[in-house]
């Protein structure tokens, strides 16, 4: 056990190490490209000149708004997606008739890129503030229904077919089997679509928005402010990376009967 | 006084047939299957592979309905799957996202018919029984294979059910695993006065633990010989080497001998290897 421990900790911090070594390779490799006059990386600005600039967004409250506003988004439309998406999902599942009703509008509505909906989307909501969470929403919608969807319809016949002889109620089977069975396909579905939702989000604010991150870096585009596009960029970067990690933290302490040993 | 039942069959299976497939896919797996089941004995089911053992315990569970024929637990027809008859798989169906022992306790839980504290004695007593006390808290996938067996019948026997149903419960396990889980299973039998339907492939662990032995014909299966086994009980292993064994392992093998015959003229592979491995038993 004391081995497993430390040889977990070591893995994290050569983990990190790596990490941190291929990010910082990464920017020193951008600062060289646009001294040396690097096709393409020429015309970006550096590293060092973008944290130049930095310090007259980071005082600024109206960037840090921009993260708010951009966060706020993500986690309303995210959080229907699963809110709907979830239950929708389950009862696809649980229900040939509704899999049969539901299914052929869904795939025809799935490949339409949430972005396409943006016109309709504003012309139907009445603020445009809801317009880009419905837009987000639709975004994760999908994937989380045919992952829970998925999941649930793989589940081993043979643990049905054990709860039910040990004499489970229905709800007994849905709440105690069905439900943490597809656990493991619900987070799929949540680490895919939180990515689709930070696509989305950044999309519609350069569109439709008055705020955001997305916002943030066409503006300074269209002012152009060029070191402040990358920090808008990079911003978006680390937003996601960190919504992301917390998908998989959750994740990973929501079923830790999927962890080795 | 009370009128003597001992007499009284705990399951009676009467004239059971199925058959699977449409057409020239027709199978007829079951013909005409019957037999009976007494209280508190083990009986062992053993018969050639796919010589439908797994559909007579679909049957028995309740999992599949027979196209005639009818079962009956203590009288009352069987319909579905009941907390009666538990079925302990060859696969394990232990439910991953339980530990060991919430697994246990699935059963008294979903019946609520039990305070948990006494649901929560019987389960460590359980537990101790089969030497998993120390794996309470561990996942079904971090057990081995035999500690997987063993955390599947404490499972079953928690629910105390009238009958207990083992479909080649020990297959795929190593050869000294499976003597161990057989000594386990002995013991809890012995101790628990089980009722216990016991499906096998393998004559030796059949003789083993068998009180009755039914021995099954190729498809359309049916019971074709029954065989009681006096052997002492508590039984050990040293029963393995004792005269009257080989005895009934002789009887029975002679059975089976027949029914591949059969098989092999029927064009049946598996039979073959049967054949051959019965020969050389016997020059030997």
């Amino acid at each position: 056990m004391a081995a497993a421990a430390v040889l977990r900790k070591n893995g994290t911090a050569l983990r990190l190490r790596r990490g941190l070594v291929s990010v910082i390779g990464l920017l020193v490799f951008w600062e060289i490209g646009r001294r040396l006059h690097f096709p393409f990386l020429s015309a970006v600005p550096a590293p060092t000149e973008v944290i130049g600039s930095l310090d007259k967004i980071v005082g600024n409250s109206k960037f840090w708004n921009d993260w708010i506003s951009s966060f706020s988004r993500v986690l309303s439309g995210f959080a229907l997606a699963q809110l709907i998406g979830i239950p929708v999902g389950l009862l696809m599942a649980m229900s040939r008739t509704l899999r049969y009703l539901w299914f052929p509008p869904l795939e025809i509505l799935r490949p339409i890129p949430p972005l396409a909906w943006v016109p309709t989307s504003i012309i139907f909501w009445p603020t445009t503030e809801l317009s880009i969470i419905f837009v987000i929403f639709l975004g994760a919608f999908f994937t989380v229904v045919l992952n829970v969807l998925g999941g649930a319809r793989a589940i081993d016949e043979r643990l049905i077919r054990a709860a039910r002889s040990f004499g489970s109620k229905p709800r007994d089977i849905f709440w105690r089997i069905v439900l943490p069975a597809t656990l493991p396909s619900i987070i799929t579905g949540m680490a895919v679509g939180m990515g689709v939702t930070w696509e989305v989000v950044v999309a519609a604010e350069m569109i439709a928005g008055k705020s955001g991150l997305g916002y943030f870096t066409w503006a300074s585009y269209v002012g152009g402010n060029y070191p402040q596009i990358i920090i808008g960029m990079a911003s978006i970067g680390i937003a996601g990376y960190v919504s992301s990690g917390a998908i998989r933290f959750l994740g990973k302490h929501a079923t830790p009967w999927q962890q080795r040993i | 006084m009370t009128p003597v039942t001992a007499t009284r069959a705990l399951l009676e299976v009467k004239s059971l047939a199925k058959s699977f497939g449409l057409g020239p896919l027709h199978q007829q797996v079951l013909e005409n299957c019957s037999f009976q089941l007494q209280p508190e004995r083990l009986t062992v089911l053993i018969g050639p592979s796919g010589c439908g053992k797994s559909t007579v315990v679909n049957i028995l569970a309740g999992y599949e309905a027979p196209d005639a024929g009818e079962v009956r637990l203590l009288g009352e027809p069987v319909s579905g799957p009941s907390a009666d008859r538990l079925v302990v798989f060859q696969e394990t169906a232990l439910f991953p996202w339980m530990t060991t022992y919430q697994n246990v306790i699935y059963g008294p839980l979903v019946q609520r018919n039990k305070v948990r504290k006494d649901i929560e004695a019987d389960a460590v007593a359980l537990l101790e029984h089969v030497g998993l006390k120390d794996f309470k808290d561990k996942y079904p996938r971090q057990l081995s294979g035999g500690m997987q067996r063993r955390a599947e019948l404490a499972r079953a026997i928690i629910n105390s059910p009238k009958l207990m149903i083992l479909d080649e419960p020990f297959r795929g396990l190593d050869a000294m695993t499976r003597e161990l889980m057989q000594e386990y299973f002995l013991k809890l039998y012995e101790g628990r006065k089980l009722s216990v339907f016991f499906v096998t492939s393998e004559i030796e662990e059949a003789i083993f633990l068998a009180d009755q032995l039914l021995i099954m014909s190729n498809r359309p299966g049916q019971i074709i010989k029954t065989i009681n086994v006096n052997l002492p009980r508590p039984r050990t292993a040293d029963v393995l080497t004792s005269n009257e064994y080989l005895r009934y392992k002789d009887e029975s093998l002679e059975v089976l001998h027949g029914e591949a015959l059969k098989a092999f003229a029927g064009g049946s592979k598996a039979a073959a290897d049967f054949l051959e491995a019965y020969a050389d038993q016997k020059q030997n």
